[in-house]
């Protein structure tokens, strides 16, 4: 379905060109969702962006349906059925959340709209003719570019930590939603996501650390990990699983 | 009244109009009357010392509007003052674009002086809209100033639009409002090739309890100028707030320069002022749905000038 192959990412920093990406290599099959998780700064939304088109591989490849599509921009891999909801999605002065919804989805019906953001816990009564400027929360931002995402028929939707700024009583309702992309939609999903009841999504996680590909791992073995840690608190892979900045000082 | 298809394209840009408008309305051609109507609650009358008209609104009069859209088809220096006298709880649309078909090699101008009288407890929706198009090499100017004076209660909704083929602009515009007066002025302007855009907002918030809005927005592309002075006055107990935001292409320029001051210890005036390129994220987000840089570009360029 979906393939990176060696793929690396270096970016031009302060001091110079800055390798970020390091020998990544991911095979994503059809209608399997992925949770992608690990330290934070550790290369996942990177991953991400590199397969949005984003950030442009400098080196290896990457693969869809057969295409090597490595040179193509953000906008060719869009049409091609790939899709991507940022961590800190972009507001719009002047633009309404009906405009940007009707440009993602090619559908105006009030019926499509009201459906996608009910689908992410937004009331259309609301928010259809509202301006996408600072008057939006970061939830309220988050849970429109989740359905900006939704609205697309896509053959592979990453999502980078949707969850964040999601109150709990939108959150089931937010997961029920992945399971039926997943399922009813044939969608290949890759989730960026620390939380425990993403990760218990997962047909497969992905573990990132440094830059690479740690481990692709059963989520059973990940969740038993993390039962097991609970219990002990202060595990070096519960603070990497979930992200947490004194992994390093764990010694366990 | 004669109307060729130029006049009507114009018509179209500057008014909305696409054929004679319903309700009371004078069209202006060329320095010249070109066709009015008024109604029973809407009287129109020609200036009798210089040129322009008389718009007299009666009180109460509610839902009725007057288009006073002007068109210059020759490179001509036109002139005119229009006195809008809005009458007590009305509640009325006047919608006075400007639109210059400029295919000669001298400059065509139009000046228009507008001063209104918006009277206790009357809501006006005033819309201006300025539009240039023709292949001569001749400069279109226009240069609107507004003086609208808002009595006790008064409500004033202005929306001001630039978005194609104008040369050089500078709009003037003066409110003052009185006890409980709120305005909420809309600015679209958008400057290309070598175009010079002034805009004078002053507002003076005399009046206890009244409040005013300037949102302003402009592009400035290729190698445009523009320059904003945006000016709030509180001399009462009121509420300002004006908001200006450009975004600059190409080699364009912006400068903004405000003023708000404060003549009474309850007067709260809000300043804000953002200028800058298309935000990278913007084009990144409407690119991942699928359209092009360039579309994504228009996609964000069509909206915030909305």
């Amino acid at each position: 379905m979906l393939e990176l192959i060696d793929v690396g990412v270096s970016l031009e920093g302060d001091n110079g060109k800055v390798q970020i990406l390091n020998h990544i290599n991911l095979n994503l099959d059809k209608q399997k969702l992925y949770v992608m998780t690990g330290p934070n700064g550790g290369g996942k939304s990177s991953i991400a962006k590199a397969i949005m088109g984003i950030y442009p591989p400098t080196s290896g490849k990457i693969v869809m349906d057969g295409i090597d599509i490595t040179e193509q921009s953000i906008t060719e891999r869009a049409q091609l059925g790939i899709g991507y909801a940022m961590q800190q999605p972009a507001r719009f002065k002047g633009m309404t959340v009906r405009d940007l919804l009707t440009l993602a989805s090619g559908d105006n019906a009030e019926k499509s709209l009201c459906d996608l953001l009910f689908d992410v816990g937004l009331c259309a009564q609301d928010y259809l003719n509202r301006e996408i400027n600072a008057s939006f929360s970061g939830g309220e931002l988050k849970r429109l570019e989740i359905a900006s995402v939704l609205a697309r028929k896509l053959k592979v939707a990453l999502f980078d930590e949707p969850e964040a700024g999601i109150d709990l009583w939108s959150f089931k309702k937010l997961t029920e939603t992945f399971e039926t992309l997943n399922k009813i939609y044939d969608m290949t999903i890759v989730i960026i996501s620390h939380q425990e009841r993403i990760l218990r999504l997962a047909d497969q996680v992905i573990m990132v650390a440094g830059g690479r590909i740690s481990e692709i791992t059963d989520k059973d073995k990940v969740l038993d990990e993390i039962e097991m840690i609970d219990n002990d608190c202060r595990c070096r892979k519960a603070c990497e699983i979930r992200g947490k900045s004194n992994a390093a000082e764990c010694n366990r | 009244m004669q109307l060729n298809v130029i006049d009507k394209k114009i018509l179209e840009e500057v008014a909305d109009l696409h054929g004679i408008p319903i309700g009371a309305y004078n069209i202006r051609k060329n320095g010249e009357g070109a066709g009015r109507k008024s109604t029973a609650n809407i009287e129109i009358k020609t200036k009798a010392d210089k040129p322009g008209i008389d718009v007299i609104i009666k009180p109460g009069t509610k839902g009725e509007s007057v288009h006073i859209p002007v068109i210059l088809s020759e490179d001509i220096n036109d002139m005119v003052y229009n006195t809008f006298e809005v009458g007590a709880d009305s509640d009325v649309l006047i919608v006075a674009g400007c639109g210059i078909h400029n295919s000669g090699s001298s400059a065509a101008q139009h000046d228009g002086i507008h001063e209104f009288f918006v009277r206790k407890g009357a809501k006006m929706k005033y819309v201006e809209k300025h539009y240039g198009e023709g292949d001569g090499s001749g400069d279109r100017i226009l240069n609107p100033n507004t003086i609208i004076n808002v009595d006790e209660g008064g409500v004033v909704e202005l929306e001001m639009v630039q978005i194609k083929g104008v040369d050089k602009t500078k709009r003037d515009t003066k409110v003052v409002l009185g006890k409980d007066a709120r305005l909420i002025v809309t600015e679209r302007l958008l400057t290309t090739d070598k175009q010079d855009a002034e805009s004078n907002i002053i507002v003076e918030l005399r009046g206890e309890n009244s409040s005013a809005q300037i949102i302003s927005r402009s592009v400035a592309q290729d190698d445009s100028r523009q320059i904003f002075h945006l000016i709030m006055r509180g001399y009462n107990k009121c509420r300002g707030h004006i908001q200006c935001d450009s975004i600059i292409m190409d080699n364009g320029r912006v400068s903004s320069i405000p003023e708000v001051s404060a003549f009474h210890s309850d007067a709260q005036l809000i300043h804000e002022a953002t200028m800058g390129r298309i935000a990278s994220e913007q084009l990144i987000k409407l690119t991942t749905l699928g359209l092009t840089e360039k579309q994504a570009e228009e996609t964000i360029l069509k909206g915030f000038l909305k």
